[in-house]
């Protein structure tokens, strides 16, 4: 008996408490998300040549373990006519979100720091092939990324690792 | 009209699973019972199998890590912990003093969200609704600290080859210093919200017992095996990583019964408190990832490395031919070995118990099926 009152006691001091759960669908009740939290992957946009990070150079799809990117490279118009110092640029990147495992092992093998975690994660779409994510739609989705969290071009590989530093967003409009 | 009553009239055979919510995954277990009695038990396993070791041979060992999150799904830490270590051993790398101890701060941390998980669904096995609000309240808390370190809640890949991924947020020490001790609140709670229930008690006392010599024999290991008594932890026995250095506790039982097993994984989630305080403490700042070629190539060599997981002894066997890639990937999964005790501890048990007792054995089911 002593036992199971010594339980109820506990059941009714938590029955005082303030919930602890969050409404996940609801925009205003959810949880934050961490700094440092692995949603898709995504491509980063150079503010200061207009053109991607990227160079297509494939290091990210040979070392991802479950094979869910492909990518393909053209000559940088922007390289002959001297703006930029890419040689080669992406020409098209394809991600399969449906594949991806979130392991971050992209974000750390690229040389270019061109692709990053972003903090999208909501997988339902309305298309049976929506989750296969095209390079225009991958480029938004590092641009909506780095004007929420205020990217750095200089910062180290992962955003999360530094403190971001405010120096008024040098490289990322408004 | 005479009725049969010699011993082998028929037993009625019994499906359990492979889709039953309290076999904690796809499991299936085949009982035969004669009235309410089980005569004979079969578990059926390998609904999961992903072929995780096979699959090992052909990633490199960086990708291999992300296999070992998805093995023992509820303490991922400890599995990529055993893994690393593996390698680290084959290639003797002197890992930073600072990543030795956030691996085993957050390692640790693991072991209780896993033996909270096993307090909240083993609540429900018995028949009691509450515990699993409570278990998972917890353990929802270290996920939320897991997510501003790692970046995922459950598949890190945050232990690298030769350290850590990256170094602990500024904001930990003070995010640690508030979880503990609602941690440990969280434990007391739970403590008194089960463990001397009455009607726990009578579903779990004596129930499911088994001696320290069939718990040997069948290779029973972790909070298990110490239930039956033995002091066998590989963290005091074999110590790995740096947890000779913390000065703890390792809960045995004295019955080897349900309820042992149960209120040694209790215990055991206060020892680790005990162990991240101490890290803490001792912690100092500095670099977390060794000096390394950016790919893992090991000279050609074995390597066994043994870890206490929550559920007991996961070792690792590494073999590498020289290449990038593993030439073989042996694991040794505790609830596997765990799981072979259950025919045993099954027989002449009440059907009614059945579902008690595979739960008090922890077993997960990505790790038996790897
Ligand atoms: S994201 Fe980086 S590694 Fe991948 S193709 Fe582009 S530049 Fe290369
Ligand atoms: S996060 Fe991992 S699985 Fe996803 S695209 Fe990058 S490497 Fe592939």
């Amino acid at each position: 008996m002593i036992g199971n009152i010594k339980g109820l006691m506990v059941t009714l001091r938590t029955m005082l408490r303030s919930p602890v759960t969050a409404q996940y669908p609801e925009m205003d009740k959810r949880t934050v998300l961490a700094k440092r939290f692995m949603g898709f992957p995504a491509l980063l946009w150079d503010y200061s040549v207009d053109e991607p990070y990227c160079t297509g150079c494939m290091v990210c799809i040979r070392d991802c373990p479950t094979q869910c990117m492909s990518a393909t490279m053209q000559d940088n118009l922007l390289h002959t006519e001297g703006k930029s110092k890419r040689r080669k640029i992406v020409e098209s990147f394809e991600i399969n979100l449906g594949r991806c495992i979130l392991c971050g092992i992209c974000v750390d093998v690229c040389n270019f720091d061109a692709i990053e975690m972003s903090h999208e994660h909501e997988l339902s779409k309305y298309k049976r092939d929506g989750n296969r994510v095209d390079l225009p739609a991958l480029l938004d989705m590092g641009k909506q990324f780095q004007r929420k969290i205020g990217w750095q071009p200089t910062q180290a590989k992962n955003v999360g690792a530094t403190e971001l530093v405010d120096n008024g967003a040098k490289g990322v409009p408004e | 009209m005479t009725i049969d009553q010699s011993p082998n009239s028929m037993d009625i055979m019994v499906n359990m699973g492979p889709q039953h919510p309290s076999t904690h995954g796809v499991f299936r277990l085949v009982i035969w019972i004669d009235g309410e009695r089980i005569v004979r038990a079969e578990p059926h396993i390998g609904y999961l199998h992903r072929g995780s070791e096979k699959l090992s041979e052909g990633e490199s060992y960086n990708q291999v890590i992300t296999l070992f999150d998805r093995l023992d799904y509820v303490a991922n830490l400890n599995c990529e912990l055993a893994f690393c270590i593996a390698v680290e051993k084959l290639m003797a790398i002197e890992v930073p003093e600072r990543s030795h101890y956030i691996r085993v701060i957050l390692s640790e941390l693991n072991r209780i969200a896993s033996h909270m998980l096993f307090y909240g669904v083993y609540g429900l096995d018995v028949g009691a609704m509450t515990p699993i609000l409570y278990g998972f309240r917890e353990r929802e808390r270290i996920q939320e600290l897991f997510e501003s370190v790692t970046g995922a809640r459950m598949m890190h890949h945050y232990f690298w080859i030769g350290g850590v991924k990256e170094d602990l947020p500024d904001d930990f020490e003070r995010r640690m210093k508030v979880l503990l001790p609602t941690l440990k609140q969280g434990i007391d709670e739970c403590d008194r919200l089960l463990s001397d229930s009455e009607l726990f008690l009578a579903r779990t006392k004596g129930i499911g017992t088994i001696t320290a010599e069939d718990a040997i024999d069948f290779g029973v290991t972790g909070p298990s095996l110490r239930a039956t008594g033995v002091l066998e932890d590989v963290r005091i026995s074999e110590p790995y990583s740096i947890y000779d250095r913390f000065d703890y506790g390792i809960p045995v039982g004295t019955n080897g019964d349900c309820w042992d097993r149960y209120y040694v994984r209790l215990e055991e989630m206060r020892q680790s408190i005990r162990i991240i305080e101490q890290a803490m403490e001792q912690m100092m700042p500095g670099e977390t990832m060794a000096k390394l070629r950016r790919i893992t190539r090991p000279p050609k060599g074995e390597s066994y490395v043994r870890t206490e997981s929550p559920r007991g002894d996961f070792a690792v066997f590494v073999v590498s031919d020289g290449t990038e890639h593993p030439y073989r990937v042996k694991v040794r999964t505790p609830s596997f070995a765990n799981l072979q005790a259950l025919q045993h501890l099954l027989r002449d048990a009440y059907v009614a118990d059945a579902v008690v007792i595979l739960g008090s054995i922890d077993i997960v089911l990505g790790e038996v099926d790897r």
